[in-house]
């Protein structure tokens, strides 16, 4: 049981953390046709795309109400008014993804109110969805936005329906990347069961060549998938941070539910697997098996590498989780474990102490680790403690592929086994020269 | 300085930009006072401007007073590096929380300051307000002030609350901090009559260092450069300069010209793209210096640089002459950077206009010829219309609209600041070359152009 650490001190150096808004906006981007809305500055949304279009190398629809330092005293009604109108005219989006920011928290404007007035004003978007989201910067981390995003869209956009048997819900947390979402919805669909996930970056970020421009998403979760989760027959959360969304479907439409926190290691892609054959009352395909065969050669052959290893992470809780049990059920150690946020999984991690800081403590922490990971703001401190990075979370922008990694499921384990096996291994030979 | 109404007016209005003067009671006088268009707008904040004008002080703090966002979303990515100290890459940020919302961040942010001083020994700490500081009425420059005599460093606020506007309008609110708080506040151990200062260059991709060794050769001293590579102590002793040399931006103006007001010392805008505009500049320094002998170097270097510029080019120019591009970027670099092409033989078939002041229109009406488009608005659909409407070989843009390009399968050469390559001075030009060549001919655009076997119709 880990103990939680927060250093006291006024200054965040070399933050590691994130805000909620972008968050936000990556969970809104898995949804098809949207477009989200920030209502803030113009800067914060010009931040917010920017760092997304480092990581995936994607041109990324996201927009702004602008507001101003006038704007900011009156009101923010006009401005999130405006906004739409001039989205709907210019985007035609499906839907629109609002969420707040420092800024207009710090202001108060009553969000629900402004809504329905626009609304009332506007019938003719009557059909326009708009999912709502408040997520302050000043409050929470990437994840938590995520997470709280999730949650607001299958609370407002699905409806009631029959329940069809072969239909599963996926909440897929911030911790997973396009590729993985794309491995894990292979795998449900090899049982043949018709999944809904939510968001559905692996359609929007996993870098594709499209025909056309679209100003908005070109692909994820379609509209009409979400209206009809409703008649979903079970939902499966992967990382904890989506508990809270699952808890939702449960409490409206009773769908019953379970928390997968990591693909990454064994034991959990085995008890996926499982929980998919009893879904399905189809047995695990060959397929399957043989990739499972696979990865414990793999295990195998790279536990030489990692025995005994110790290794500093600083990483979201979910990624963090997910890595802490991958790294530890190879045989290596956590030196250090830094992350961004509160979460209830932290206190069960089976390391000595998770500290909720920054970078500059993690740069404390790490020194004399065999390996750290972390998102590419590490980069400079791999060179300062001479440590070979391995690059995880948001954002990496000094390596490409970001939008088709996958180390999830039996397959993107064993290839995440490799990586890192390689990286131990150059370690070793480097070493042995002197 | 306190940011107040008046102060905001009087940048946006600065009397040097021609944005701000209208032709002959024509034409509009947009200036800078535009307002950012809810649900329309793209750019970055004036936050986001004052951060590109000073983050590039490399020997200096920069600490952010406010929510994660401002700092979490941005530290580290600015494309401008350093000879020497790296503290300036090094993300500082009071993360605020709710409870310093509620109750405010004074306190906070004092025992930051002094935290960033005694932890990492700045040359000095600029300190910037963001929106939510802003809002809820935290008073930087007492907070600095109180800082500043405790700890002995110098203690630099700046009034950015992104909601104040634009990009344009925090860039100028950075050199308004310099103004007031650094410039003139020591004195050079010598100075020359050969001693300038290099304003709104931020060394992107390191360009400084491939015209700093002409100005070394000729024996013009760069003595701060304001800011790119800089160092705070150069910047307190700018006052001392006999000449200003503005590069590529209107950015900095207010500084340039108050510094004239101050200290008189005359300024000029240059570029530093393209060869043409490379041996204007370096003319008009040693004509401003006004000295015959570096005149006759400069004429001498222009004339060295030239025949090996000619070599180095003329493998590239058979290769790039006639290809037609379209340039979609601000201000100045839209007529420097259609300069640059034209010494290569390319064609600039259309051009964004959106930045630039009238000044910079004339002179890219003078450079496109007849048949030139001027884009005054544009997003990423209308910039594809007009590169198939005049059958563009390539797009040069900034590098938010890489991905508009590259998923039209269009080759792109980006020339903003995210950019990694210096196209800087003569040879920047070779490098700027070889970069355009590599996009117009790489072997992918056929590959990924061609449509699936099966899915070509069968006549």
């Amino acid at each position: 049981m880990a103990t939680i650490t927060t250093p006291r001190k006024s200054v965040a150096v070399n933050p590691l953390k994130q805000s909620q808004p972008l968050g936000a906006a990556l969970a809104f981007l898995g949804l098809k046709g949207i477009m989200p809305l920030f209502h803030g500055s113009q800067g914060c949304t010009a931040f917010a795309k920017v760092m997304l279009v480092r990581h995936f190398r994607e041109a990324i629809p996201l927009s702004t109400t602008a507001m101003t330092e006038v704007s900011t005293i009156l009101g923010g009604e006009e401005n999130v008014e405006q906004a739409i109108l001039t989205l709907v005219e210019k985007s035609k989006p499906s839907i629109i993804g609002l969420c707040t920011t420092g800024l207009t928290e710090t202001r108060g404007d009553d969000m629900d109110g402004i809504l329905q007035n626009i609304r009332k004003r506007h019938p003719e978007l009557h059909d326009l969805p708009i999912v709502f989201v408040s997520t302050p910067d000043f409050k929470g981390a990437l994840q938590d936005g995520f997470a709280a995003t999730v949650e607001s869209i299958v609370k407002e956009l699905p409806r009631p329906g029959e329940t069809r048997p072969n239909q599963i819900t996926l909440l897929i947390s911030s911790a997973f990347a396009p590729g993985d979402i794309q491995e894990i919805k292979e795998i449900v669909a090899a049982f043949g069961l018709n999944a809904i996930a939510v968001p559905d970056l692996s359609l929007s970020l996993d870098g594709h060549l499209d025909d056309s421009y679209s100003t908005v998403t070109s692909g994820g979760t379609t509209l009409a998938e979400l209206r009809e989760i409703g008649s979903s027959v079970y939902t499966l959360a992967l990382g904890e941070s989506m508990r809270g969304a699952a808890v939702a479907l449960q409490t409206q439409f009773g769908i019953p539910y379970e928390v997968f926190p990591s693909l990454s290691n064994l034991d959990t892609i085995d008890s996926f697997l499982e929980g998919l054959a009893d879904l399905s009352g189809l047995p695990v395909p060959d397929k399957y098996r043989r990739q499972r065969a696979q990865l414990q050669d793999a295990m195998l052959d790279t536990h030489f590498f990692f025995g005994r290893k110790q290794v500093s992470l600083a990483m979201e809780p979910d990624l963090l989780g997910s890595t802490v049990h991958f790294l530890q059920s190879m045989g290596a150690e956590i030196q250090a474990a830094v992350t961004t946020t509160k979460s209830p999984l932290l206190e069960q991690l089976p390391v000595a102490s998770v500290t909720i800081g920054d970078l500059e403590d993690f740069e404390q922490l790490a020194v004399g680790s065999d390996l750290l990971i972390g998102n590419s703001n590490v980069g400079a401190i791999a060179r300062r403690l001479h440590i070979p990075l391995y690059r995880m979370g948001f954002p990496i922008f000094d390596r490409l592929g970001n939008g088709q990694r996958c180390t999830v499921g039996y397959r993107g384990m064993m290839q995440l086994l490799f990586d890192l096996g390689n990286l131990f291994l150059e370690q070793e030979e480097s070493h042995a020269k002197y | 300085m306190k940011l107040t109404q008046g102060k905001i007016n009087e940048l946006l209005s600065e009397s040097a930009c021609e944005h701000n003067h209208k032709k002959e009671g024509k034409g509009k006088n947009k200036s800078c006072t535009q307002v950012a268009q809810p649900g329309a707008a793209q750019g970055g904040c004036a936050f986001d401007g004052a951060m590109i004008a000073l983050v590039p002080i490399t020997d200096a703090a920069h600490l952010v007073h406010g929510p994660i966002a401002c700092a979490g979303n941005s530290w580290g990515s600015r494309g401008s590096m350093s000879s020497g100290p790296m503290l300036y890459k090094m993300g500082f940020t009071t993360d605020l929380t709710e409870n310093d919302v509620i109750f405010g961040g004074e306190k906070k942010l004092y025992t930051a300051i002094l935290e960033v001083k005694e932890r990492y020994s700045p040359a000095a700490v600029f300190v910037y307000s963001t929106c939510v500081t802003a809002l809820i009425g935290d008073d930087l420059d007492a907070v600095c002030q109180k800082a500043a005599e405790k700890t002995g460093v110098p203690v630099v606020p700046v009034n950015s609350p992104g909601f104040i506007g634009s990009k344009n309008l925090g860039n100028r609110v950075g050199g308004e901090s310099l103004l007031e708080y650094v410039v003139g506040t020591r004195e050079p151990e010598i100075t020359t009559p050969y001693d300038i200062n290099l304003i709104g260059e931020y060394n992107i991709a390191g360009e400084l260092w491939g015209v700093l060794p002409l100005f070394e050769k000729l024996g013009i001293r760069v003595l701060a450069q304001i800011t790119g590579d800089g160092r705070y102590e150069d910047i307190a002793c700018s006052h001392r300069a006999k000449l200003n040399v503005m590069i590529c931006s209107k950015a900095l103006i207010n500084m340039a010209r108050k510094m004239e007001e101050r200290y008189g010392i005359p300024y000029i805008e240059e570029s530093f793209y393209g060869v043409a505009d490379m041996n204007r500049c370096l003319r008009n320094i040693a004509a401003k210096i006004g000295d015959t002998d570096l005149q006759q170097r400069v004429e001498l270097l222009i004339a060295e640089e030239t025949i090996k510029l000619d070599n180095a080019l003329a493998p590239y120019r058979a290769k790039l002459k006639g290809k037609r591009v379209v340039l979609y970027t601000g201000g100045v670099k839209s007529w420097s950077i259609i300069s640059a092409a034209k010494d290569l033989g390319m064609e600039v078939c259309a051009t964004s206009t959106k930045k630039s002041t009238e000044e910079d229109k004339a002179r890219i009406k003078e450079l496109l010829g007849q048949d030139g488009i001027m884009m005054e608005k544009g997003n990423a659909q209308e910039l594809l219309r007009v590169i198939a409407q005049t059958k563009a070989d390539m797009l040069i843009a900034g590098g938010r609209n890489q991905y508009t390009a590259l998923k039209a399968k269009i080759p792109f050469l980006d020339i903003n600041q995210e950019r990694h390559h210096p196209y800087a001075g003569y040879v920047g030009m070779v490098e700027m070359a070889r970069e355009l060549e590599e996009a117009l001919y790489s072997p992918v655009w056929a590959q990924v152009r061609k449509p699936a076997p099966w899915d070509t119709e069968v006549i």
